[in-house]
């Protein structure tokens, strides 16, 4: 009911997660352990297609303010598109627009980054 | 008459908050309320859910009854564990729990009420109720 599935590619210096199911703890700290392992091998800009995440809780987004955290001391970025409106809603009322990006689409996301 | 009353009991299991979801959903849709609504209705009740399920102290299971009224859905999450003081619960801030140890979690009473039209929490140390209601 809430496997969570991610699959990573790198476009241009960016990597990109896509994850598909519930954002929860364990969701969460699977996006946290790709971009760790990533950005030990020298990656900074990160983008996560949310499209396959329709449904997140407040532990795993808070998961992703500690990913925003490590990027922060590597000067690196995070980005987030393809998200519901209650997601984006839910970045927004936690404050993580304030700290990284939402985009719409990942061609709009991909010019910025 | 009564309002029609939907009752569930969830065991303290992982995920178990994603059954109550799928329920308003259908509840929702009965009710045609938007998939907006439909949306901010499923967030708070994961939230309550969670804070039942790890804040409550108790292996007990929680019981959430979904009333729908002509103008509204309420929904009340019961637990039966020791009960907080909401007046004890500070209100997070990103900008306080980025670039310090303070923990990062705590967002969920912020998020029922920003989410929900009206929210009511009733605690004792026997238990507590959360009363959300979305207006159509």
């Amino acid at each position: 009911m809430s496997d969570f599935k991610t699959l990573v590619k790198e476009l241009n210096e960016v990597v990109i997660i896509e994850t598909e199911g519930y954002l929860n703890n364990e969701g969460g700290q699977k996006v946290y352990d790709i971009c760790i392992e990533k950005m030990n091998l020298g990656s900074r800009k990160f983008l996560i297609n949310l499209t396959g995440t329709k449904v997140v809780n407040s532990i795993g987004v808070s998961i992703l303010i500690e990913v925003i955290e490590k990027l922060q001391e590597v000067e690196g970025k995070l980005g987030y598109y393809n998200m519901a409106p209650i997601v984006e809603k839910t970045f927004h009322i936690m404050g993580l627009s304030k700290y990284s990006s939402l985009y719409k689409t990942e061609e709009s996301a991909l010019a910025e980054f | 008459m009564k309002s029609p009353t939907v009752e569930l009991k969830l065991p303290i299991l992982p995920n178990m908050e994603l059954i109550a979801t799928q329920t308003a959903d259908i509840i929702a849709n009965h009710m045609h309320l938007s998939e907006e609504q439909s949306g901010e209705i499923s967030m708070a009740l994961i939230e309550a859910c969670i804070n039942a399920f790890e804040h409550s102290k108790t292996e007990n299971s929680i019981y959430i009854h979904f009333i729908v009224e002509e103008n509204s859905m309420i929904i009340k999450v019961i637990d039966q564990g020791i009960g907080f003081d909401k007046s004890k619960v500070e209100i997070p801030k990103i900008e306080n729990k980025i670039g310090n140890d303070e923990r990062k979690r705590g967002w969920g009473l912020q998020l029922i009420q920003a989410l929900m039209d009206s929210v009511e929490f009733e605690s004792t140390n026997a238990g507590t109720t959360i009363t959300m209601i979305k207006n159509k």
